[in-house]
């Protein structure tokens, strides 16, 4: 970027700089009002339940309508929050560590074993990309049932099957440019596949596997419809689930408790991408660009 | 190597597999199957031939949500695809703070497609009220723009951020070369960055199109299909017949719609992919 500033003599920068600043406070007032949804949940959900209405829903809390962590408390007893959110959890990480380990092992399979399988394989994983889950959602959940996958512990397995086709993808895009020489040095070495894939082959794939892992994550960790349709939604409530339920089960929608856990939905997900922004940004751009 | 690699096949291969046979292979195939039959259980199936296919066409839900489909997939792409390719320009001239400007941007991208319903619901709703109009739900209009509204906030930082790395790619000589030869900073743009970002549109497009198109989450939870069915878009339409519908022939309509609904989605795949690959130049 700073060489981009090269090509401009100094009459163009005097133009240029207004121009900056310009936009600089465009930007600012857009990244501002970008926020402000969230903001908005976040006051409304500090204020008393008779506070609460269409009309006022852009007025701050005052002292009267505040009544602090009340709706959280509520609204997490009153929902099971914190089931929900271990179920959540237990099956993001179960399912994105699934998938990365089976198809990194699949895609380098696919890429080092030149037959009609591979191809096959290859093929369709691109092509279960397009298609929609309303396609087989039906068929699915019945076929979950048939075999018992519809509980928080092996669910993974529904995503791994639903989910191959992003990762076998992205594994074999990065495979296709690792070169063969040092695998089949460590194979006159005396490796056999296992210990060449586990020693030499999974740390090259690292970058990869870090940014499938992210867009996994992203994908489990927020799909509501194959959780709501495979799994016993009296038994077991994910996150979106159990906000979707806590909206339609009632006569009359509590707000605050509502709007209380749609925070705490929330703010984990704006910590985790703080901490990991590098890798989610990362992730993203070679997710687009193998796609 | 590649004979040793084979013989573990159960191993590297099997699990991936297996997997994906019950998880898309079977169901997929099943799922085709269905939709020639008429069922309510799946142990009890007759044979219809193409008769579902022809009551998909004849139910008005499923017309109207194919048009209101339409004018959002076309209406939204075109929207996130500007601002996002002109959020990038912006983000790419090095500007102070840009970082936080990216990452402000991106972060609804991150929010999971119910939750973020319920936000605009509420935010929304208060707009609305206070200016004395009917609600959300009562109005497919305003369910139509506040659909377009939450997937701008949700998509436009995603989009920008591989517009930004299609942007940071154009060679720097380029840029140089088109500066000596007294290109304005407009023609640089036309005539050098547009042509070198095109595989990132072409990304960017084929993510909005599909993205769009199979909207579920976000329609479920911002209108819920109201007032009518108006709302609705074609995947809502389709999980209100399999699952809110009563009645037996339901069940088997709702697949087929979720065939047709399949072979729209690939069609309008392979079309973009065509048009948008013929306009790209090589590097």
């Amino acid at each position: 970027m700073a060489k981009a500033k090269v090509y401009h003599d100094g009459a163009v920068s005097g133009a240029r700089r207004v121009v900056d600043a310009c936009l600089s406070i465009l930007l600012t007032v857009l990244s501002l009002v970008w926020i402000y949804p969230v903001v908005l949940i976040l006051q409304n959900s500090l204020k008393a339940e008779t506070a609460i209405s269409t009309t006022a829903v852009f007025e701050l809390p005052t002292a009267e309508s505040f009544v602090g962590l009340h709706n959280y408390i509520y609204g997490v007893t009153q929902m099971n929050f914190l089931a929900s959110f271990g179920y959540s959890l237990v099956i993001t990480i179960t399912s994105v560590i699934l998938i990365i380990l089976c198809c990194s092992m699949c895609a380098w399979y696919i890429t080092r074993v030149n037959s009609t399988v591979s191809k096959l394989m290859y093929l369709l994983c691109a092509f279960s990309m397009v298609v929609p889950f309303q396609m087989v959602m039906f068929t699915l959940s019945k076929t979950a049932d048939t075999l018992s996958l519809n509980s928080p512990f092996n669910i993974c397995i529904i995503y791994l099957g639903f989910g191959a086709g992003l990762a076998v993808f992205m594994f074999t895009g990065f495979m296709k440019s690792v070169p063969l020489a040092i695998e089949e040095a460590a194979m006159i070495d005396g490796c056999n596949p296992l210990q060449i894939f586990f020693k030499i082959v999974f740390p090259i794939l690292k970058p990869t596997a870090i940014s499938t892992a992210i867009l996994e994550t992203m994908w489990v960790w927020n799909d509501y419809l194959l959780p709501t349709l495979v799994l016993d939604i009296k038994k077991y409530r994910t996150i979106p689930m159990a906000i979707q339920y806590f909206r339609g089960s009632y006569g009359r929608v509590e707000m605050g408790p509502m709007m209380a856990c749609i925070m705490i939905t929330v703010i984990p997900i704006i910590v985790m991408y703080l901490l990991c922004q590098k890798y989610i940004i990362e992730g993203v751009v070679a997710g687009a660009v193998k796609g | 190597m590649e004979n040793a690699i084979k013989k573990y096949w159960p191993v590297f291969l099997l699990p991936t597999l297996a997997a994906f046979i019950i998880g898309f292979i079977w169901p997929f195939i099943w799922g085709i199957y269905l939709s020639f039959h008429k069922f309510t259980t799946i142990s009890k199936t007759t044979f219809v031939g193409l008769s579902n296919y022809v009551k998909v066409f004849q139910d008005a839900t499923f017309v109207n949500a194919f048009w209101f489909t339409a004018k959002f997939t076309i209406v939204s792409t075109i929207i996130i695809n500007v601002i996002a390719f002109v959020l990038a320009l912006a983000l790419t001239r090095g500007l102070k703070g840009t970082n936080v400007f990216r990452t402000v941007f991106f972060l609804p991208n991150l929010i999971g497609g119910i939750v973020l319903g319920y936000i605009w619901q509420i935010l929304l709703n208060g707009i609305l009220t206070n200016m004395g109009l009917p609600l959300l739900a009562l109005n497919a209009n305003y369910g139509f723009w506040g659909l377009i509204i939450l997937m701008c906030w949700q998509q436009i930082g995603y989009m920008m951020i591989i517009y930004i790395a299609g942007l940071q790619n154009v060679p720097g000589d380029l840029l140089e070369a088109a500066s000596i030869d007294g290109a304005t900073s407009f023609q640089t743009l036309i005539k050098v960055k547009l042509p070198m970002v095109m595989p990132s549109i072409t990304i960017c497009s084929f993510l909005t199109l599909t993205n769009s198109f199979k909207l579920f989450d976000q329609n479920l939870a911002l209108t819920g299909g109201e007032p009518a069915k108006a709302s609705q878009m074609l995947a809502l339409n389709i999980y209100d017949t399999f699952y809110a519908r009563s009645g037996a022939q339901w069940k088997g309509i709702g697949q087929a719609k979720a065939v047709v609904f399949f072979l729209l989605v690939i069609t309008i795949a392979l079309v973009q992919l065509y048009f948008t690959r013929r306009k790209e130049v090589q590097q």
